[in-house]
């Protein structure tokens, strides 16, 4: 058994210590809301927060992470529209098919921490996650509304 | 569009007190939003607190199809946009029905503009029964009545019930076959930025794509198929696995696939790719690209080619031209590459086949799965979800008969096939590949005299609908070419014509299908043409569109709006383009420069749309923007190659998409002329690689006739 902190609640899994935390999540914890779309950490659907820090689950053997602290996307926000990413999000009407989208989430939420005023520059080096939708342009204009309205 | 006019017409035949039994509910947001509600009419279930739900035939993958879709029918309804919600009509109600919801197909950019009028007739006759009902209540005259913001008034007295009031009266009445629509003039709701339906529930993960299902006592399934298309599965080594953690079956899917099904997908892909696996890679495996490449252009000067348009004498124009101008361009398979890789969830029992599915066809998945299953049309089940990505690709059904042809093998237990992003890159419908030989003849004075557009390559019909072809030639081929799209109708002589050359690859509908290719043969060499002449590209073109005022508009809006008179910053320069596809008009202007070390950077784009009429303009913004994405993914970096039969690419690592630091900004211009319904999800990415070819050109001087752009050194010369 491999404990984990998820969410803030401690779990159990009887999983293999090579499974990727991606799969951990959506199927041993029926945690659904982070995505599979490539399995190589290239695309970002899988990004959760190991931390703090922005991860793709996809590469992260469910072996090596130990005590740190797991955020998915089901827990960025109480209500699942809090995050002022998430208020960012719904006011530029970001998804389109919204597959890329929790990943995409994640990554912006992390980069706000980081950096709460980020430059174009970057949005480009740190949101690297792929939308073939082309929610892209609204991805932009989204984080740099809810950098605006976070006190600096 | 007539057949589905006849279609919905049937719809309005249908009894008005259908039952909601048989709906699934595979997009679960709003869970069960039927029950508790009355149908009014078939498209709309209303209930006692005035919400009101919209039925959706079509499938919702993105392209904003369900919120336009249920807007056109509030419009007519007149019911509070506020109270709305939409609900899928599940393709086995519909089959029962006699495809009273119509087509669910879901591609050709046809989801709104092919539904139109019946959807709306669905809003108006559910309103004309409300308001007969509020008006038999009262004893009143129907004409004395009026309706708005989900309330019928009479209007002499100002008594007013609200629709859930009479609801349930309503439905009892006859649907009015051919009731009124109104003038656009007087529409609310339609043809306003309202926002989509469907968005609250992708913010938060707990939108269940058919990825996400989950089901009792399920099993998952991964699934290897034969690399070389054409090959076979020849033997399986099932012994060296079956000890494996989680792993329950090892099946053969049928004859060119094998498949391991274990407890989770990940215990299942682990033990599919250890166990050994023999395949007979059958006739095609030395094919490669170098041999595809010199088949194809064999075609460019062969002398038979279907005809795609024609008039006076290109041949003899442009042999006795003054000046003649001659190019070879080429472009490569791709892939779709849907972020969701395709999957499918399966239950067969003595009953029938169920199936949880994201699909551009609804009725489509149903006959698969019933074919697949050996059962009737009529024991089939089909919960559909929304899509993590169409393109095209979700209208095929290859891999829902492999999850019948799966859980077949393991009766009554749901199985989830889930295929591996790499079988996913590698067992596509391709975008064809395809050349073509540019020829053009000028006069003295830089005028036109004739074109000549051959095109060599893989045509989507032959493979995917061969019943659709015409003599033998795939008009589809000829996407923006043909009389009523062509826009370069000033040119006196012309000849587009199509030798196909076939390949063992698989080629299907990939968004945009025809047009991305031929618009950048056409619209790079028209712009190579306006060189040559020693005329301004926009110039050049606006002689040409003389007879064409509707793609002409479009270029000028788009060109006003890039500020085409204005001087640009030191080193950016500029290219456009204009196409005609999916009955809309298009245009864009592109701002790049290029680096000494040759390092391109897109600035900006403005990309004007004609889609006729407009029904949700921030949406039609939104595709434009994506359609860039997509474009200049094809444009810059993505193909699909083929050594030993097989596609080499594998992943995104090798298969690159454009991703953030790619995108230019992107300026909408929706400039709806009225009149008509044009498509929105897939014609204006036709502009978006030639206006940047261009604009390349007019940085360098040098031309790139072949994509992605990865493979060109644009350092200048």
């Amino acid at each position: 058994m491999i404990a984990l902190n998820i969410n803030g609640r401690s779990h159990q899994v009887d999983a293999d210590p090579d499974t990727p935390l991606l799969w951990v999540l959506r199927e041993w914890l029926g945690l659904t809301g982070t995505k599979y779309g490539c399995g190589v950490a290239q695309c970002g659907a899988c990004s959760v927060h190991v931390d703090g820090a922005v991860m793709r689950s996809c590469q992260m053997p469910v072996g090596s992470i130990g005590k740190a602290k797991i955020v998915t996307i089901e827990a960025l926000s109480p209500d699942g529209l809090s995050h002022r990413i998430q208020k960012a999000w719904l006011d530029h009407e970001v998804p389109q098919c919204g597959y890329c989208q929790s990943g995409q989430i994640m990554a912006a939420a992390a980069l706000l921490k980081a950096k709460p005023n980020p430059t174009d520059a970057d949005i480009d080096e740190a949101i690297t996650n792929i939308c073939r939708c082309g929610t892209y342009p609204r991805i932009r204009a989204a984080i740099h509304a809810a950098a605006r309205g976070v006190k600096v | 569009m007539g057949k589905i006019e006849n279609l919905g017409r049937r719809a309005f035949l249908a009894t008005a007190t259908a039952t909601a039994g048989g709906m699934s509910l595979g997009w679960t947001f709003p869970a069960d939003a039927a029950a508790g509600g009355v149908e009014v009419g078939i498209w709309a279930v209303i209930h006692p607190d005035d919400a009101v739900i919209i039925r959706i035939a079509r499938s919702e993958m993105g392209q904003g199809t369900l919120t336009g879709l249920a807007q056109l029918v509030a419009e007519e309804l007149d019911c509070k946009w506020s109270k709305v919600k939409a609900e899928y009509i599940s393709p086995e109600a519909n089959f029962a029905k006699g495809r009273a919801w119509g087509d669910m197909s879901t591609g050709g950019s046809r989801g709104i503009r092919a539904s139109v009028p019946y959807v709306q007739k669905g809003g108006a006759a559910a309103k004309a029964m409300l308001i007969a009902a509020a008006a038999a209540k009262w004893n009143v005259p129907v004409a004395e009545c009026s309706s708005a913001d989900s309330v019928v008034t009479h209007k002499p007295s100002g008594r007013r019930l609200r629709y859930g009031e009479v609801a349930e009266a309503a439905s009892k009445l006859p649907v009015p076959a051919d009731p009124a629509l109104k003038p656009q003039a007087e529409w609310k709701i339609a043809g306003k930025g309202v926002k989509r339906l469907d968005t609250v529930e992708k913010l938060s993960g707990k939108l269940v794509y058919a990825i996400d299902v989950k089901l009792p006592d399920m099993l998952n399934a991964a699934i290897a198929q034969c690399p070389v298309f054409g090959g076979k599965l020849k033997s399986f080594n099932a012994d060296k696995i079956k000890a494996m953690p989680g792993v329950r079956h090892v099946l053969k899917v049928d004859d060119v696939s094998v498949a391991v099904v274990a407890d989770k997908w990940w215990q299942a892909k682990t033990a599919l790719a250890a166990m050994p696996i023999e395949w007979d890679e059958g006739p095609n495996a030395k094919v490669s690209s170098a041999s595809i490449a010199a088949f194809i252009k064999e075609g460019l000067d062969a002398p038979q080619a279907g005809v795609g348009h024609k008039y006076g004498d290109a041949a003899g124009a442009i042999a006795g031209a003054v000046k003649k101008v001659e190019a070879v361009y080429a472009t490569p398979f791709l892939n779709h590459a849907t972020l969701e890789p395709q999957n499918c969830t399966a239950k067969v029992t003595e009953d029938g086949v169920e199936i949880w599915v994201g699909s551009q066809n609804g009725d489509a998945s149903l006959a698969a799965a019933a074919e697949a299953g050996g059962v009737k049309l009529s024991q089939v089940k089909v919960h559909k979800h929304h899509l993590g990505g169409g393109f095209g690709r979700r209208g095929q059904q290859d891999y829902v008969r492999q999850a019948v042809l799966i859980a077949k093998q393991v009766p009554g237990k749901p199985i989830k096939l889930i295929w591996s992003r790499e079988e996913d890159m590698e067992h596509g419908f391709y975008r064809p590949i395809t050349q073509a030989k540019m020829s053009a003849g000028l006069d003295a004075q830089g005028n036109v005299t004739g074109l000549h557009m051959r095109i060599s390559g893989q045509s989507i019909l032959a493979h995917l609908l061969p019943s659709r072809m015409e003599n033998g030639v795939d008009m589809i081929q000829f996407q923006g070419l043909i009389p009523s799209e062509f826009g370069y109708l000033a040119i006196p002589n012309l000849l587009v014509d199509h030798a196909m050359r076939n390949t063992h690859v698989p080629v299907g509908f990939w968004r945009g299908v025809n047009v991305n290719q031929n618009a950048v043969y056409l619209e790079c060499f028209i712009d190579e043409l306006a060189h040559a002449a020693g005329k301004d590209p926009l110039a050049f073109r606006r002689t040409l569109m003389a007879k064409n005022p509707k793609p002409l508009a479009v270029l000028n809006a788009a060109c006003a709006k890039a500020g085409y008179d204005k001087p640009l910053p030191k080193g950016v320069f500029r290219g456009i383009c204009q196409y005609t596809g999916f009955g809309s008009y298009t245009a864009a202007v592109a701002e790049v420069s290029v680096s000494p070390k040759g390092e391109l950077k897109i600035h900006r784009i403005v990309a004007a749309t004609d889609c006729g009429i407009a029904v949700n303009p921030d949406q039609i913004a939104a595709q434009v923007e994506g359609s860039f994405a997509y474009g200049l993914s094809a444009a810059l970096y993505s193909e699909c190659t083929i050594e030993n039969g097989r596609v080499m690419q594998s992943n995104f690592d090798s298969y690159e998409v454009a991703r953030m630091a790619d995108m230019p900004k992107v300026e909408t211009v929706i400039v709806p002329s009225g009149g008509f319904w044009g498509g929105v999800g897939e014609p204006t990415i036709a502009v978006a690689a030639p206006a940047v070819l261009n604009a390349i050109f007019a940085a360098t001087g040098k031309r790139v006739r072949s994509l992605p752009l990865k493979h060109h050194d644009l350092k200048k010369a």
